[in-house]
């Protein structure tokens, strides 16, 4: 299994002086391609912020971070962004929809960001995304319309829309109920066995963490085990 | 870029109600911009008809000459002006086929002006008499639109006569009555027309007679005192002016050498109408950046979303820009749509009516209002735009 990704000896802390706290203590990690891995650890412990250094929305204080063999801890905001919307996938706690969009919508924007238009290719692939979440006759509803399991699908849908090699989860089951909980990890599952796509699941669930392959504990801003 | 314009539709679209008086805020600032255009320039148009309108663009008189010396080295002794007669220009009838061929010239009338009195049995007054040329009567002043009785045609031996004079000498139309010129010649006329222009001086003291009439009264048999030539578009007047003197060498003076307080006071309330046009329009930029300042504080979540899925910094500004770009233009369409309605019941300007607001319907400024809303409001949209695109999105979607 290559590595997907590659941190050392990250550091991330906020505020300065005495309100200084440090989150990330040295974290060093690797991710193989067609990882699915959860991430363990109490509150505090610095998983949201591990994901979010992952994910190219923050940088770190110090230490190293690559993707794909790009070093993204000297890249600008710019490529930054640019890298994220063709490699990473997000699933967050809350679904985060856009509001005033269709299911379909939303699933097409990571794409139609990037061409500028929603093509024709980019709607059979997000239909399909759709369809194979069980969404098939949701397509054209407004996500208002969705249940909270079905919103969550929709947004793993996003997430997978520009064929991603890595999707950060934060806690992506933590507002569904059991049963809904289950559908969404099956289809994680199933998407990471299917298309050998990475998933990082950060979670307190000890049963979602059983459902994948490889099991991170974070303690104190450090890898544990 | 067409992405970012069906997002910033569906943003509008998605807060219907507020959109909706958004646009409404934008039209109110247009229909003011287009009111307030039609009334400076319907005014400025009315002014000019009733001063500039019915007075020559150019004149040409034979320039006025030193009094001479009587007396070498005594400046103090000199000979006296004539009075009876404008001094004459002989030759200038010779030009007047070349003046007339001049692009922008649209009359050209030959006069011959002096004073005189006017008597009827024993009442006596003085007037000012106008010689012109038959069929140019009212070339220069629309004579033939202030007549009251009679025609505004000058014949041999007739005499046109303002309102208050015929009122004055209880003359009425037909009747004769006799004149003497400055040069002591006397002729008895018939009034064949009764004028009414509403400016006393005009009413009262001015006789028209036709140019053949005023060759006898002031025994002028050739030349005349002076030209007086209209344009078509009167601020004009400083450039072809010259144009005359160089090819002509007689003393073309424009309107505006005379007509400079006429010109200050146009220009003061054409500015005055720029600053209330600037202060509909600052209006407008004010409102819109500020509701779309608001749209920004309440979209921050998803600001942030779009963020996290790979959208640049550019493409939030450019949903943001595009929404006001599309306010500005619905509510410049639909402000010069309601302006151009509520101006219609106004007459236009060729019918001016005392007692209703002299607005123009033509100089609504129509395209320029929507233009200048649309640049306004994509402008005001810029600084919300940048704010929207400066969002933290770990920190708006609550990571």
């Amino acid at each position: 299994m290559t590595a997907l990704v590659e941190v050392t000896d990250l550091v991330k802390t906020f505020g300065s002086g005495e309100a200084e706290t440090r989150v990330l203590r040295g974290l060093n990690l690797t991710l193989g391609t067609g990882d699915l891995a959860a991430l363990l650890g109490p509150s505090g412990s610095g998983k949201s912020t591990l994901l979010t250094i992952l994910g190219t929305l923050m940088q770190p204080t110090s230490g190293t971070h690559h993707m794909l063999g790009v070093d993204l801890t000297t890249a600008s905001d710019p490529e930054r962004t640019q890298f994220r919307n063709l490699h990473i996938g997000f699933v967050f706690q809350f679904h985060n929809l856009l509001p005033d969009f269709t299911a379909l919508e939303n699933v097409l924007f990571p794409t139609a960001i990037r061409e500028g238009r929603e093509t024709a290719a980019a709607r059979a692939r997000g239909a399909d995304l759709l369809t194979r979440m069980g969404l098939a006759d949701r397509i054209t509803f407004p996500t208002s319309h969705l249940s909270g399991g079905q919103k969550q699908r929709v947004a793993v849908a996003r997430a997978l829309m520009n064929k991603p090699e890595l999707v950060l989860a934060d806690e992506p089951t933590g507002n569904l109920d059991r049963v809904s909980a289950m559908q969404v990890m099956d289809l994680i599952a199933q998407i990471n066995k299917d298309e050998g796509t990475t998933f990082l699941i950060s979670t307190h669930d000890e049963k979602i963490a059983a459902l994948c392959h490889r099991q991170i504990a974070v303690a104190d801003g450090q890898v544990t085990g | 870029m067409l992405y970012a314009l069906k997002i910033a539709a569906r943003y509008l679209t998605a807060s219907k109600a507020q959109t909706a008086l958004l646009i409404f805020g934008v039209a109110i600032g247009v229909f003011i911009f287009i009111f307030m255009s039609a009334l400076i320039g319907g005014l400025a148009e009315l002014i000019l008809s009733r001063t500039a309108g019915d007075m020559a663009h150019i004149s040409i008189q034979a320039e006025a000459v030193d009094p001479i010396s009587l007396l070498p080295g005594k400046p103090l002794l000199v000979q006296q002006k004539s009075s009876k007669t404008a001094s004459n220009l002989p030759t200038a009838m010779a030009f007047v086929p070349l003046i007339e061929a001049l692009p922008g010239v649209t009359a050209v009338a030959p006069e011959i002006n002096g004073s005189g009195v006017m008597t009827r049995g024993s009442q006596v007054t003085q007037v000012s008499i106008n010689g012109m040329e038959a069929g140019k009567e009212s070339a220069i002043t629309r004579l033939d639109s202030y007549i009251t009785q009679g025609t505004a045609r000058l014949g041999a031996g007739g005499v046109l006569i303002g309102q208050r004079l015929a009122d004055d000498m209880d003359l009425l139309l037909g009747q004769s009555v006799r004149l003497r010129s400055s040069n002591g010649i006397e002729m008895v006329l018939t009034v064949t027309g009764i004028y009414q222009m509403g400016q006393g001086g005009f009413d009262r003291r001015t006789a028209y007679v036709s140019i053949g009439t005023a060759r006898t009264l002031f025994a002028m048999p050739q030349g005349v005192t002076r030209i007086e030539i209209k344009l078509a578009d009167l601020y004009a007047a400083d450039t072809i002016a010259p144009q005359i003197k160089a090819m002509t060498g007689l003393n073309a003076v424009s309107w505006t050498v005379d007509g400079a307080q006429l010109l200050e006071a146009l220009s003061a309330q054409a500015q005055t109408g720029y600053f209330l046009k600037g202060f509909a329009l600052l209006t407008i930029v004010i409102g819109v950046a500020s509701a779309l300042l608001l749209s920004t504080y309440r979209r921050r979540p998803e600001i942030g979303i779009m963020r996290a899925m790979g959208a640049s910094q550019g493409f939030v500004v450019l949903v943001f820009v595009m929404q006001g770009a599309l306010v500005g233009l619905m509510g410049g369409l639909f402000g010069a749509g309601i302006g151009y309605l509520a101006l219609l019941p106004f007459p236009g300007r060729d019918n001016f009516q005392s007692g209703v607001l002299p607005i123009d319907i033509n100089q609504g400024s129509y395209g320029l209002a929507i233009l200048l809303t649309l640049i306004g409001a994509i402008l005001a949209s810029i600084w919300p735009a940048r704010s929207a695109a400066r969002v933290d999105p770990v920190e708006a979607i609550g990571q």
